[in-house]
């Protein structure tokens, strides 16, 4: 028995050696905190990825590891992928910052990128999106279109990313109806369709027309579709599950940023950066304005435009929070620290901030 | 027509002894067709799922870091299903046991001695059977449920937990987002080797070493499993159920809350919304695969934790699906059961036998 495990042992380490011969191209892993199917999140980062082969083709080899819990196993994971020879390493959720921080630390030969994360080093590097400017759009949208002047906005968790896309979607929401008005429902949870189901229903059920959601599943569409509501896609172009009552989709597009930083590894230009890009990066699309009347459509398209050339920027002053100071004076514009640790919410939304 | 389990006259504690490595190697014969039907060659698939982990010294560490959580509450949870406690909740008595023992380094960072890591430890250990103390009152003093109860102050630890790191013990520096800060050197456990593996694996050898003395050679093993079969016997021995539970839900929510705080200081290194990743619900399954029996839960514990770093090995290495993980965990614990259940029962076809036994 021992003699057949060694002669296996022996066959095996061979086929290892041969896997190793062919390891002068670029091994390139991922981690992803949900499933490849969820069509959110996990799923665009994984069409990143997919980009990637597309273009380098037999220069770079792509592993992932999906599903993987923010918490202690997270570690382990990215250890192991940097253990097998990856040389660039992109760790897609913030809850992976401080295990990438770690494993960067033991291995400073390898290149980390941490998605939506404030922590560098010489061979970590952080980037993120700057969606709110898609939600200030749809924000304009749910007003214009809204009978009742109430969206229902399903949040995931109290962190300045989603507050940050609330205050957004609000502002350009009363950039033309200034009493228009938002309920949110926190469902604590990034990817749970009965979950998200049950709160666009609850908020339909009160009074909202219109659903506006900052978590990853389509269920929420779904249901505006079953109920004769509207609503927006999340992360990816939800359009084939809700065909009538989708109005367009803030798409997370990895694949220009990825590409470029693959190249860079390639061509040895590589270096530590800290990326926040938005419509002008094309990290953030709109999905086709469909669904919609001209006119708001072609507001929308322009609103995009002028976010996008850097004309308008949505955080403009003035604005005031919730407790009525002012968080920034007329013309202004809200900086980056500030918008990066947003815990507040601006004046006019009716809800009370998790704390 | 229809099938029966009627109970074997006697068993054979050979094939008794045996049942886990033929379950084992059922798996394995399944698990090899699965891969072969997914395109994969067996061979190699089960190499990597099952041996690769076992060839470098650091997945031997993280095989280590893993299965300690799942051995130290299995054990515990042994004694409460072996004395008829079903503490269902081991997830929350972890999670409650890493909430208080981090209150050091969280609200004192500069409490930094020799006397930090031993002080969070004991705070572990007694949040953790806090936590398992309320199911025991509730059953002792109202006869509740355990099994309810147990099960649903899950929820509340782990809901206080968010409510923490994302509120009163968020990291001030952190820009906001739900993390506690990061421990200090004098509040994490110290590594055992060059990589993961902390004090924390050492604490799950005791364990199981002192639980074995007490289950198989002491009196109060006899009491737990007397208790636990035939409680009106128990009581003739002037054996008292309620200290039963006390003691039972006590020592696996301390054992938990070991787990828990070791976990948090060894590995995590600060609070964060998820501490677990189901190790307390886990942890029944490997307190049955090892047969309530300190031993045996060394090995399943060891072996759960083998499947979770097998199933990242393929998908890594392989490129499979982390679906494929769960379908062989289950397929592993759907053969022991099966072998258990027809070493101990034989089926049998046809109509219910005249006297009605239906067992």
């Amino acid at each position: 028995m021992k003699k057949v495990l060694g002669l296996a042992a022996v066959a095996l380490l061979g086929l290892g050696l041969v896997g190793a011969q062919a390891a002068d191209k670029l091994k390139i892993g991922f981690i992803y905190v949900g499933p490849i199917g969820d069509h959110g999140w996990s799923y665009q980062h994984n069409q990143g990825r997919i980009a990637i082969e597309e273009e380098f083709g037999d220069q770079v080899e792509t592993v992932y590891i999906e599903n993987v819990s923010e918490g202690p196993d997270a570690e382990r994971a990215i250890e192991r992928l940097a253990r097998d020879g990856a040389g660039l390493i992109f760790t897609t959720s913030f809850g992976f910052m401080n295990p990438t921080v770690k494993v960067a630390k033991k291995f400073p030969d390898v290149k980390f990128e941490h998605a939506t994360g404030y922590k560098r080093a010489d061979n970590l590097s952080t980037y993120s999106a700057r969606f709110y400017e898609g939600r200030y759009i749809i924000g304009q949208i749910a007003a214009k279109m809204s009978k009742s002047g109430t969206a229902g906005y399903i949040a995931s968790f109290p962190i300045p990313e989603v507050v940050r896309g609330i205050n957004s979607f609000m502002l350009g929401a009363q950039s033309v109806n200034p009493d228009f008005k938002v309920k949110v429902v926190w469902v604590n949870t990034w990817y749970d369709p009965g979950k998200e189901a049950d709160a666009a229903k609850a908020l339909l059920d009160q009074g909202a027309d219109v659903i506006a959601q900052h978590t990853d599943s389509p269920a929420p569409l779904q249901v505006a579709e079953e109920r004769g509501a509207i609503g927006f896609g999340q992360a990816s172009d939800m359009i084939n599950f809700a065909p009538k009552a989708q109005l367009t989709a803030i798409v997370d597009d990895w694949s220009v940023y990825y590409k470029g930083r693959v190249k860079a590894v390639l061509d040895g230009t590589w270096k530590s950066e800290d990326v926040w890009g938005g419509l002008a990066a094309e990290m953030v699309l709109m999905a086709p304005y469909t669904n919609l009347p001209e006119d708001v459509a072609k507001a929308a398209a322009e609103t995009q435009e002028k976010i996008r050339s850097g004309e308008f920027h949505p955080f403009t002053g003035p604005i005031f929070k919730q407790d009525g100071s002012q968080a920034v004076g007329e013309g202004e514009i809200l900086d980056d620290g500030t918008l990066l640790g947003m815990n507040w919410y601006i004046k006019g939304i009716d809800d009370k901030l998790p704390q | 027509m229809r099938l029966e389990l009627e109970k074997r006259a006697e068993r054979s504690s050979l094939m008794a002894l045996l049942s886990p490595v033929i379950a084992l190697a059922l798996t394995l014969v399944t698990g090899g067709i699965l891969f072969a039907a997914l395109g994969q060659n067996p061979v190699i698939a089960l190499y990597t799922f099952f041996i690769e982990p076992l060839t470098a010294s650091w997945s031997l560490q993280e095989l280590v870091v893993k299965a300690t959580p799942l051995i130290l509450i299995g054990v515990g949870l042994a004694v409460c299903y072996l004395s008829n406690n079903w503490n269902i909740g081991a997830e929350g008595q972890f999670t409650f046991g890493a909430i208080v023992g981090c209150v050091l380094p969280i609200m004192f960072p500069g409490f930094e001695s020799a006397l930090t890591l031993p002080l969070m430890l004991v705070m572990g250990v007694a949040g953790g059977m806090a936590w398992a103390a309320i199911p025991a009152f509730l059953k002792v003093r109202f006869g509740t449920n355990e099994i309810l109860t147990s099960l649903m102050l899950v929820y509340i630890a782990q809901l206080l937990l968010d409510w923490l790191v994302r509120g009163p013990w968020r990291d001030p520096d952190g820009f906001n987002f739900p993390e506690s800060r990061v421990f200090s050197e004098a509040a994490t456990l110290p590594a055992l080797a060059d990589g993961r593996m902390h004090l924390g694996a050492i604490f799950a050898i005791i364990a199981v070493l002192i639980m074995a003395v007490v289950l198989l050679k002491s009196l109060k093993g006899f009491e737990i499993r007397v208790l636990g079969q035939a409680p009106r016997a128990g009581r003739f021995a002037g054996f008292s159920q309620n200290r039963m539970v006390w003691f039972a839900f006590l020592l696996a929510g301390g054992l938990a809350g070991l787990a828990g705080i070791s976990e948090v200081s060894g590995s995590v290194n600060q609070l964060t919304p998820i501490v677990s990743p189901g190790y307390g619900f886990t942890a029944i399954i490997v307190a049955f695969l090892g047969r309530l029996n300190p031993i045996g839960i060394f090995f399943s514990g060891f072996l759960l934790a083998l499947s979770y770093l097998g199933g990242e090995a393929a998908q890594v290495g392989l490129g499979i699906s982390d679906k494929t993980t769960r379908v062989f965990q289950g397929m592993l614990l759907f053969y022991v059961l099966a072998c258990d259940t027809l070493i101990l029962y034989r089926v049998r076809f046809g109509r219910p036998s005249a006297t009605g036994r239906g067992n």
